[in-house]
């Protein structure tokens, strides 16, 4: 076998509608095996559905879609039987204790009773819930739910994980945890599928990163990859008055002014020979600057850029 | 692994997991039995006397309530029934909107498994629910003439109804867009005993409505039940009503079935 070196997820032309309305169109992927992809978009960008095609839970309308080298919709157990999905809210059994889900995740996956137990424990343990494990999961907080559903999705031991916005809601010390988990896994050899509309999350976790908006992908790469899609940094000044942020516009041309905001933004690389020639050009224009901060490019700028882009191409915001 | 031993496998994990909720939850079983024992109070106590004397059985006063109490209590029986099969459906949209059908589904168990479960488990519930019942009546006077093969009989019979009436119910739970409106979609089961013959014999009903008693399903359900207490010959009656539990029985399946397949939640 080669699965090492096939890549785990591959589709193309994937294509869903709903009725008039395209949720997905014509989305071409690649996972290699032991990575982290991360989807990345707005609500109702396609996110879910994505997750929902890959995890043989919703039929493709065009396309075809591979995962751990089986084909989704001709063997969709085979597939099963090698992905974990934990959904966007955590599908745990709110009236069975933490360790009753568990135990009932592991006699769904055949792993027999003294092997069943045995890992049972592992995850309570490798999660954090042994104490908590005798109480009903409906007492659980909401990071803890999340870890719940994040060991019960590892019962079957998958070589595929879907994780769909596993942080939206967590306060962040339990996205911190999840991030923790997320990166145990892959050292593992696990390849990890997310969606999330945070982009520090993508960065952070992802080896690569495609962005989907309204259905299509319409940027991919690594997170650095996308960075250096959008032009540089950018210095950012605020003004006292009107006439300091006039005086300033004047003397930098290229730059973006906010009226209200009385701020400026300018394109700047962030070197410190760049940063002297803007602060001379401010002083032989008078211009009085209340406050300076320097922005490296990061995938915000990439997702507004990118985002905004077709935000214009539809309907001019109301 | 074949693929009956495993749909028989995955059943009873999930049939597991049902009676355990069950126990965690009892308040929910209470509740479902509670409302057939208030009726059951309410229609001996309170209407049993003048109802009795109007049925024509025995006299009024003490006699008439006892013998009312010997025509209701198959009625409740069904309302029972059908009170254990609403908690099904609500059972179910909880499953659903929670999104662990959505596990389920992405996980490589049998299809069916997680639908059998509920139904099996609710059966399991109705007929507790129908021997607190019983045990009730039985606190309160009731002293049925049957003998073993009838009670066999009897028990056999709402057990099937049982199936066929959660079987609806899971669909109506699958259907249903939230819990909310899971828990009133199969509210009108739980009253169509009083439009049949569950509380009065349906010739005492104005034509209409003595039409529609005598041919829905929970007419011929109630007087199999009864006949099969009671002792008395059951007629037609015994087999319309196993005819009426396996066709809703395939139509909730299938119904069930495709709803299970098609909705993510």
């Amino acid at each position: 076998m080669t699965e090492q070196s096939d890549p785990a997820i591959v589709t193309v032309g994937l294509r869903k509608a709903y009725g008039e309305h395209v949720v997905l169109d014509d989305a071409d992927l690649r996972v290699p095996a032991g990575s982290v992809y991360a989807l990345l978009g707005p609500n109702g960008a396609g996110k879910t559905t994505t997750v929902n095609i890959l995890s043989t839970l919703v039929a493709a309308d065009a396309g075809t879609a591979t995962v751990a080298g089986h084909d989704v919709a001709r063997d969709p157990d085979a597939v099963r039987a090698a992905i974990g999905v934990t959904g966007q809210f955590s599908a745990v059994d709110h009236l069975l204790t933490g360790r009753e889900n568990l135990r009932l995740m592991a006699d769904l996956h055949h792993l027999g009773r003294a092997r069943g137990r045995e890992r049972v424990e592992e995850l309570l343990e490798r999660f954090g819930l042994t104490e908590a494990a005798a109480r009903p999961a409906a007492t659980y907080s909401g990071g803890m739910g999340r870890r719940l559903d994040l060991a019960m999705t590892l019962i079957g031991t998958p070589r595929v994980i879907f994780l769909d916005e596993p942080t939206t809601g967590l306060d962040p010390r339990s996205r911190r945890e999840v991030w923790r988990f997320v990166r145990e896994l892959v050292r593992g050899g696990v390849t990890i599928f997310l969606t999330t509309q945070y982009l520090d999350e993508a960065d952070q976790l992802a080896d690569r990163v495609g962005v989907l908006d309204d259905g299509r992908l319409v940027a991919e790469g690594t997170p650095d990859e996308l960075k250096r899609l959008v032009p540089g940094g950018h210095v950012r000044l605020r003004f006292a008055d009107a006439d300091g942020l006039e005086a300033a516009a004047r003397a930098l041309a290229g730059s973006t002014r906010d009226d209200q905001a009385l701020s400026l933004q300018v394109p700047a690389d962030g070197s410190l020979a760049s940063l002297r020639d803007l602060l001379a050009r401010l002083d032989a224009a008078a211009a009085e600057v209340q406050d300076l901060s320097v922005h490296a490019p990061d995938l915000d700028d990439v997702f507004l850029a990118l985002t905004d882009r077709s935000a214009s191409r539809k309907a001019p915001p109301a | 692994m074949t693929t009956i031993v495993r749909a028989a496998t995955d059943s009873s994990t999930m049939l597991r997991r049902n009676l355990l909720r069950m126990v965690r939850y009892p308040s929910m079983t209470l509740m479902l039995v509670g409302m057939p024992i208030v009726f059951l109070l309410l229609f001996v106590y309170v209407f049993g006397a003048t109802l009795g004397a109007g049925i024509g059985a025995g006299g009024s006063g003490t006699d008439g309530r006892t013998a009312y109490l010997g025509y209701v209590v198959p009625g409740i029986l069904l309302m029972t029934v059908a009170a254990a099969a609403n908690g099904t459906a609500v059972t179910v949209s909880m499953d659903m909107t929670q999104g662990l059908i959505a596990r389920f589904k992405t996980m490589p168990i049998a299809r069916v498994a997680v639908l059998t479960g509920h139904v099996v488990g609710n059966v399991v519930q109705s007929l507790i629910g129908v021997a607190v019942v019983l045990g009730v009546a039985l606190l309160l006077g009731y002293r049925p003439a049957a003998g073993p093969l009838g009670w066999l009989g009897a028990t056999g019979l709402l057990a099937l109804i049982a199936f066929a009436m959660t079987w609806l119910s899971v669909a109506l739970g699958l259907v249903a867009k939230n819990v909310e409106s899971a828990s009133n979609l199969p509210m009108p089961l739980t009253f169509l005993p009083f439009l049949g013959s569950g509380f009065v014999p349906t010739d005492s009903l104005p034509v209409g409505l003595a039409w529609f008693a005598e041919h829905q399903p929970f007419t011929p359900m109630i007087e199999g039940v009864r006949g099969l207490l009671s002792g008395t010959p059951v007629g037609s009656a015994g087999w319309l009503a196993v005819g009426w539990s396996v066709l809703i029985s395939a139509l909730g399946y299938l119904w069930a079935r495709r709803l299970y397949d098609r909705r993510t939640g």
